[in-house]
């Protein structure tokens, strides 16, 4: 608390006098709104486009709880309650979506994550150069790579006569449509991820390892540190928070995963092993017009989505006092 | 770290630095390698391809036949200039968007800052979903047009906190000094903030222009008429759906099958290489345009 001086007593005498919504918050906004006005001009686009894009397809979301009919339209279509989401909770499907979204979403962490953490340490350890540089701009170049090309050049070179069984043939194997194998639908969709990602993904821990202070590896060496040393007791714990950033994103990412890439690789004779949530949702929603029971569908997982990506930041922000937000 | 490494160099170092070359050198093959095949496919003789087995090493026999054939196929010239509308407009569009609002979310002493930067994060963690989003562009009559390719992404959110990230980091007494001198915000924004930017505008061209660009999602599920389609949409129908109607370009029936394969890779080749041609003089600013650490404030 503050010495109540003469002069202090003085203004607070004279504040008093003044109204008391001085401080009020409408008071303040006013204010605000005055000094900033240009600003908000500025940002009201924005907010017009979030409004209508981002925040009025949650309010349309509301129809995984009608029956929803475009004859009728938002208003006039009957409510059904959780009827949709009680019919795809006993939906044959609903097994078989849960297990492919999590264990595609599961691999891709467990091997996706850390593969670009491992080429940032390798290109770290190389001396800048024209050849750290080349290997940076040739493993950057598949994120560029359209999905579609992507998807097309796995397709042909998975064929039965493509490179891949030619070099599985080389190897004493044999031919088979590799793509239409539900056994090694993810293996595929996982290392091609891993090769169109790895160098992209690099970036950001490459930034974060190029700001991690010099003294810090002056001082281990002179402690008598190795090289490996270095790398568990200096480099790591510095680009640690980036890591676990990342790391609640991807968590929170867990069940949306990219419907792109699965709508453009599956076929119905790998569904088993293909179809998730999203692509899924695509099926029944946007080809079969199944409105109101594929938006429950995705809301069900938009919901899950967030409350995974909750439970990751509260648990980070106590284990390692790093978090989003 | 690079002058001690220099000093004294255990053996296991120089072991592990030639692993490490070599582990690396094998890596960007494989990245690089998928391209170089299409690229020395698409150059080839359409019946040696065919008899070709294993990888190509360079282009059996040597043609420019296949790049002739797609520069013939209608829908493919068409599809290279429905995206250069949605491209320059798009691109204009969002970066004015993000700038505007990377702007606003940088100035301090803004009352409403906070709440409106939650409204937006909020978005990036939570959606309707795609349906209602389809709802919504219908709803506007942004289907089957082009701008509903441009309007309904005119900003994203990740790019916007990169944005926002960086005007942040220009000194607040660079702005304040104007602001005085009686600058209003669009004149600080032109003369301040934009010049100081540049490199991370660079990134943002490239991020809004590759996502446009190499999206197709969106295309395929509004537009009807085949006139409007990017190249994106043509290119799924002739290498993932093996649709020919897209490549009828008057060969005769028989001819068709055979230079099918090579007009495939020809058709990524020149897909791709717009791209791949731009993104290297870009590399160095990549850095800047990483999401640094959390959203918060």
């Amino acid at each position: 608390m503050k010495q109540a001086t003469p002069e202090a007593l003085a203004t607070a005498t004279k504040t008093a006098k003044a109204p008391k919504h001085l401080h009020s918050f409408g008071y303040r906004a006013r204010k605000d709104m005055q000094r900033n006005w240009e600003l908000y001009l500025l940002v009201l686009p924005v907010l017009i486009f979030y409004f209508l894009f981002c925040y009025k397809p949650m309010y349309g979301a509301l129809i995984a709880f009608q029956n929803y009919k475009p004859a009728l339209g938002f208003a006039g279509s009957p409510w059904v309650g959780f009827d949709n989401f009680i019919r795809f909770f006993t939906s044959p499907f609903f097994g078989r979506l849960v297990k492919n979204t999590l264990f595609l979403s599961f691999e891709l962490l467990i091997f996706g994550f850390p593969a670009p953490i491992i080429l940032a340490l390798l290109l770290n350890e190389l001396h800048a150069g024209p050849f750290k540089k080349t290997i940076q701009t040739v493993t950057y170049l598949p994120h560029f790579i359209s999905i579609i090309v992507v998807a097309g050049m796995l397709t042909d070179f998975c064929m039965s006569t493509g490179l891949i069984n030619d070099i599985i043939v080389f190897f004493g194997g044999a031919r088979s449509p590799l793509l239409q194998n539900p056994a090694l639908y993810r293996t595929i969709y996982i290392l091609s991820d891993i090769w169109q990602q790895i160098g992209w993904g690099s970036i950001i821990y490459l930034s974060a390892l190029s700001g991690v202070d010099a003294q810090l590896y002056d001082a281990a060496s002179i402690d008598g540190a190795g090289r490996f040393q270095k790398l568990l007791n200096v480099t790591l714990p510095s680009i640690m928070p980036t890591i676990v950033i990342m790391f609640i994103l991807r968590i929170g990412s867990l069940m949306s995963i990219g419907y792109e890439k699965t709508i453009l690789l599956y076929n119905p004779s790998t569904y088993e092993t293909a179809d998730i949530i999203s692509s899924y949702v695509y099926r029944v929603g946007i080809l079969e017009q199944g409105w109101s029971y594929s938006t429950a569908i995705g809301l069900f997982n938009s919901v899950v989505n967030l409350i995974l990506l909750l439970i990751a930041n509260r648990l980070s922000k106590k284990l390692t006092e790093t978090s989003l937000w | 770290m690079d002058q001690s490494v220099k000093i004294k160099q255990t053996r296991g170092e120089k072991v592990f630095n030639v692993f490490n070359v070599v582990l690396l050198t094998l890596l960007a093959i494989i990245c690089l390698y998928p391209m170089l095949y299409v690229a020395f496919a698409s150059l080839s003789d359409s019946t040696r391809l065919t008899q070709h087995t294993g990888l190509l090493l360079w282009p059996q026999g040597f043609s420019f036949a296949a790049f002739e054939r797609v520069c013939k196929i209608p829908m493919i010239a068409r599809g290279y200039l429905n995206p250069m509308f949605v491209l320059v407009v798009g691109v204009c569009l969002q970066l004015i968007m993000t700038i505007l609002a990377a702007y606003f979310l940088s100035r301090r002493n803004v009352m409403f800052r906070k709440p409106i930067m939650m409204l937006i994060t909020f978005t990036m963690f939570f959606s309707g979903g795609m349906i209602p989003f389809y709802f919504t562009l219908k709803d506007l009559h942004l289907t089957n047009s082009l701008w509903g390719l441009i309007i309904p992404f005119m900003v994203s959110t990740y790019n916007l906190i990169i944005l926002r990230t960086s005007f942040e980091a220009i000194p607040e007494s660079l702005i304040e000094a104007a602001r005085i001198d009686g600058a209003g915000h669009l004149r600080v924004l032109f003369s301040i903030v934009l010049p100081l930017s540049k490199a991370i505008l660079a990134v943002m061209v490239l991020y809004y222009g590759v996502s446009i660009w190499n999206g197709w999602f969106w295309a395929s599920t509004i537009l009807r008429d085949r006139e409007m389609y990017p190249l994106q949409v043509i290119l799924r129908e002739i290498l993932l759906q093996n649709s020919t109607s897209s490549m009828t370009g008057g060969a005769g029936a028989g001819d068709t099958e055979s230079v099918a394969a090579t007009v495939k890779y020809a058709t990524i080749m020149v897909a791709t290489l717009p791209i791949l041609c731009v993104y290297p003089f870009l590399q160095k600013y990549f850095a800047a345009g990483v999401m640094v650490g959390a959203v918060k404030e």
